[in-house]
């Protein structure tokens, strides 16, 4: 069993589960306590996983292991990398219920349900330790997304809700065959076997881009990530948040997962590939995010752009790159997720995302302004919060592997700074002339409620990362010694606390 | 073999056949008023056919001098068959009495062509194919026109005859010259005579002869024209009926002619199966996608299915036979779900409607069928959690490891192609203003058997995937 006596990980999966029939059959009314009680209780079970997670301890802890399906089974562990999403899902959970508490109105059952479904389903990804479960988990959050989207989004929903659905599920096939491949060359589909299985080198290019069709999509990367800005606009707030939080990070999850560790040699050698792609979509996407007019367009390609942040961390095959892109997963979670609420609390008042129909909110909306502000400057990754952290390790990563790639990565904080302050400063600041804009109300305490413990968490992270970085450490160094046989070294020649090579050990080996 | 014993290898046909004959007698005595309980009478047959293929009918081996097979292989698809029967049986009288034209002949002809199926399923011989066909099809042109009065019914039924008339010549045929080049009609002897004096270009045309009759009746492209109109013009029971026990036949024919008859040619009928499986995937995808009907939509997904399963079987193994039976098993609970949740479809006059566009908003109106119906679709699209996604992955996981690498990835993207069509009917049903109310129904019989096919395709029914494999393997096993 594991240090708690029972198992853990299934209660997180479960709990939801049940939760979202009951809601099936409840009121409106019933169905949010429902929903709102649940999400809670996972969230104390989380905390409960965290605490008692062993940092240092074995690789995979609270491991389940039922063998039900026949050719695969009810695998679940995690490691560090893996309790940290958990914890980001189940934190961000009740957030999302708040959020919806008054913005939903039609439907309202199905709605909880969708979402307590999504919660137990996003667990299932990070849990899954046999790679048809973790497939099973990863797909079938397309469902309740789809109807979310479908059902309560904007007025382009239907079209958002078909491309969400349609790009997801063609990587994802791809992907699927490629597992397939795997298991039957490795005669085993679970996860941690498989980490340490040595694939042909020329079969890992092909399964990689197999892989890389699918966790490219959900990151998303450029060219593929189309679909995300469309369903960001379209999607409600909530969804906006679960989506930008938490199922964007499966993707870079599943880099993490699967990628680097399964096919190092075929990630060392399409390594350019991931750069070019990174790279034209930091660039690209941060000005596509300048010129926007739809706010929440305009957090959606900040998305995009943040996660290239990870894409180009994840690759620079070295600790601070891999570390600083974990942690720009987690703050980007918090922060997007934050923003995307913000951008809500004003939809909500006014039901437009134009940015030029607002102005001057600093005025009547105090309370709102020093919030929005505050994950402005995270998002822009100011020291002190918590994008700073992981995005410092990644571009430092970065700029080892390919000093290129690292200048390329810089530019994104200097356009995400004109982008975000730029969005700030036409919202927030500026006369307030606008009779219904002056008539909005400052956060109401259901509001504040839903923020405060974001900020609180974006300075935790930003001020002491210790705490978030300390249960991953270890899990790095793993996917770090599979990959480093594999990667040549990059070209900034770093020479971190190191003595200078001395010229003539060089020569020796030539 | 004794006779006995041979008789007991086929005692599932005996108890279908005899009892059909005496239902008939009844029909013919009692008229229509004693459909109802003829219906639930073959029910029970059905339910006797199943129960004893437990004993000699799954494990006898060869019976009646090699013409008929009574293996592992031919159980399990005769208690699929039966079970798809049973349930189009039952259905059908509550069905038939709204439009007042339940007929005690129904559940009879269900009988026979139930009948005719089995046989096919243990056909050791290819003239026991011909005749267990033949038998099947008749009773299923007969279905087909069974509301004579209705234009597109007996359309249906004409259709059906006049291309399912073309399909037997062209399978008889093939037939001829299967045994001309190779001076047997058995099964074994056919696989002996290709084994030993290797392909010659006489058996290459009578295979690809049969395997052009056979592609007719699992309706697989080239040969699937006949299918959306025979579809949307049969009774609905009737395209609940034809969309699933006859495709199970059908399929396990082929499975039988392929790997049994042909089993030393695989490189010969590999080729031919691959491009029939991908003409079906994609055009079942493809053309599904502009219908307004939704019998004629279930109509080209029930071609994309076959082409899914037509992928297992393409593989030629035994892993790949057994994941055939798997998608077979899965696909009769899906559109048989399908099937039941259309047969609930009727407005507020209580006329029966097809139009997708009825469906609209129907998750507000009657949420429990949106949701049902939502499940198979989600199903029949092969997105997990639910259960039709692990067909897929049997399918595809046999492809994969009989090295039929970018086979398998093609069909993976033609089932992306077919998922759009799904997900209309699910953003119908969710996402549009509701349509006009459709009639509420106290059906328990049939809103019972919906909630059983929901909850076998719910994640739930992954529990029984060490069942299912278990027993598809061992029926595999028993054509190698």
């Amino acid at each position: 069993m594991n240090q708690l006596g029972f198992p853990i990980l299934t209660a997180l999966i479960a709990v939801p589960t049940f939760a979202a029939i009951a809601c099936l059959f409840a009121d409106a009314k019933a169905a949010r306590w429902i929903a709102l009680g649940v999400t809670l209780l996972d969230l104390a079970l989380g905390i409960l996983l965290w605490a008692t997670y062993q940092v240092g301890g074995p690789q995979w802890q609270f491991v389940e292991n039922v063998g039900l399906f026949g050719s695969f089974g009810w695998a679940l562990g995690i490691d560090g990398i893996a309790l940290m999403l958990i914890v980001l899902s189940v934190f961000l959970m009740p957030i999302c219920i708040l959020a919806s508490w008054e913005a939903i109105e039609k439907r309202v059952p199905e709605y909880m349900a969708a979402f307590l479904l999504m919660e137990a389903l996003m667990i299932g990804v990070f849990a899954a330790q046999d790679m048809f479960l973790f497939y099973i988990f990863f797909e079938a959050g397309l469902i309740p997304m789809y109807l979310i989207i479908g059902i309560w989004g904007g007025a382009e929903r239907i079209y958002a809700s078909y491309k969400f659905f349609l790009y997801t599920l063609l990587g994802s096939m791809l992907m699927l065959i490629a597992m397939l491949w795997m298991a039957n060359f490795a005669h085993s589909t679970s996860i941690p076997v498989l980490m340490n299985t040595d694939f042909p080198p020329h079969v890992q290019t092909w399964l990689f881009l197999a892989f890389f069709a699918s966790f490219a999509v959900k990151m998303p990367m450029w060219p593929v990530h189309t679909w995300l800005p469309d369903a960001h606009v379209q999607a409600p707030t909530a969804g906006s948040v679960i989506l930008a939080g938490v199922l964007l990070k499966m993707g870079g999850y599943g880099f993490i997962r699967f990628s680097l560790p399964m096919f190092p040699d075929a990630s060392a050698e399409l390594f350019w590939l991931v750069m070019t792609l990174s790279g034209i979509g930091i660039v690209y996407t941060s000005l596509v995010a300048l010129v926007q007019s739809d706010m929440k367009k305009l957090i959606a390609y900040s998305s995009v752009a943040h996660m290239a942040f990870v894409t180009f961390g994840l690759f620079a095959f070295n600790r601070q790159g891999l570390e600083g892109a974990l942690m720009v997963m987690l703050g980007h979670g918090l922060v997007s997720g934050a923003l995307f609420l913000c951008v809500g609390v004003v939809y909500d008042r006014l039901h437009t995302r134009e940015i030029a129909r607002y102005g001057g909110l600093s005025n009547n909306m105090p309370r709102y302004a020093l919030l929005f502000l505050l994950f402005t400057m995270a998002s822009v990754g100011l020291p002190g919060l918590s994008n700073f952290p992981g995005e410092f390790l990644a571009m430092m990563g970065t700029y080892q592997a390919s000093s290129i790639a690292g200048f390329v990565a810089v530019t994104g904080i200097i356009t995400g700074a004109a982008y975000m302050l730029y969005l700030y400063r036409r919202v927030a600041y500026g006369p307030l002339d606008k009779p219904d804009v002056a008539a909005m109300k400052d956060l109401s305490p259901r509001e504040l409620v839903l923020l405060v413990p974001i900020a609180l968490v974006v300075i935790w992270m930003g001020v002491y990362p210790e705490s978030f970085m300390a249960p991953m450490r270890k899990d790095v160094g793993v996917v770090l010694a599979r990959t480093d046989r594999a990667w040549k070294g990059g070209d900034a020649k770093v020479a971190m606390n190191a003595h200078p090579k001395p010229a003539h050990a060089e020569g020796a080996h030539e | 073999m004794t006779g006995s014993v041979t008789l007991a290898a086929s005692v599932p046909e005996l108890i279908l056949s005899i009892g059909a004959l005496v239902l008939l007698l009844v029909a013919a005595w009692r008229g229509d008023e004693a459909s109802r309980g003829v219906s639930w009478a073959a029910a029970a047959l059905f339910v006797a056919a199943s129960v004893s293929l437990m004993g000699a009918p799954s494990h006898a081996g060869s019976a009646y001098g090699g013409l008929y097979r009574a293996d592992a292989f031919a159980g399990f698809a005769k208690l699929l068959i039966y079970i798809a029967s049973a349930v189009s049986v039952v259905l059908a009288p509550a069905w038939f009495s709204r439009s007042g034209v339940m007929r005690a002949e129904y559940p009879v002809l269900i009988l026979l062509s139930a009948t005719g199926m089995g046989i096919m399923a243990s056909a050791g011989d290819l003239l026991t194919l011909y005749v267990g066909l033949e038998l099947q099809s008749l009773a299923a042109y007969v279905l087909a026109s069974f509301m004579r009065r209705d234009l597109r019914s007996a359309e249906a039924g004409l259709k059906y005859f006049v291309l399912g008339a073309l399909a037997s010549g062209i399978l008889l045929y093939g037939i001829s010259l299967l045994y001309g080049f190779t001076g047997t009609t058995q099964f074994s002897g056919l696989h002996a005579a290709v084994a030993g004096r290797g392909l010659s270009t006489g058996i290459l045309f009578g295979l690809v002869f049969v395997l052009a009759g056979l592609a007719f009746k699992i309706s697989a492209v080239p040969f699937h024209m006949w299918t959306p109109d025979v579809y949307e013009g049969a009774p609905t029971p009737v395209t609940a009926f034809f969309a699933s026990a006859p495709k199970v036949a059908a399929m396990a024919l082929m499975v039988r002619v392929t790997v049994e008859a042909m089993g030393p040619a695989t490189d010969a009928w590999r080729q031919i199966i691959i491009f029939t499986s991908l003409a079906s995937i994609v055009l079942g995808a493809v053309a599904a996608i502009g219908q307004t009907n939704i019998k004629r939509l279930l109509a080209y997904s029930s071609i994309n299915n076959v082409g899914f399963a037509l992928l297992g079987l393409a593989a030629g193994t035994p892993e790949g036979v057994s994941s055939v039976l798997i998608y077979m098993t899965v696909y009769i609970a899906m559109t048989l779900g399908s099937f039941l949740c259309i047969i609930r479809m009727r407005d507020l006059n209580g006329d029966p409607i097809e139009a997708i566009a009825a469906l609209s908003g129907l998750s507000r109106t009657r949420p429990a069928l949106a949701a049902a119906l939502g499940m198979f679709m989600f199903s029949l699209a092969g997105i997990p959690p639910l259960f039709g996604f692990y067909p897929k992955l049997a399918v595809f996981s046999a492809a994969t490891n009989a090295g039929l690498f970018w086979l398998a990835v093609a069909g993976a993207v033609g089932s992306v192609v077919g998922a759009y069509y799904y997900l209309k009917i699910v953003k119908t049903m969710y996402f549009d203003e509701p349509a006009a109310p459709l009639e509420k129904s106290d059906d328990k019989l049939v809103g019972g058997l919906i909630a059983v096919s929901a909850i076998a395709i719910s994640p739930l029914g992954y529990l029984a995937i060490p069942m299912l494999s278990a027993a598809t393997f061992v029926a595999a096993k028993a054509l190698f």
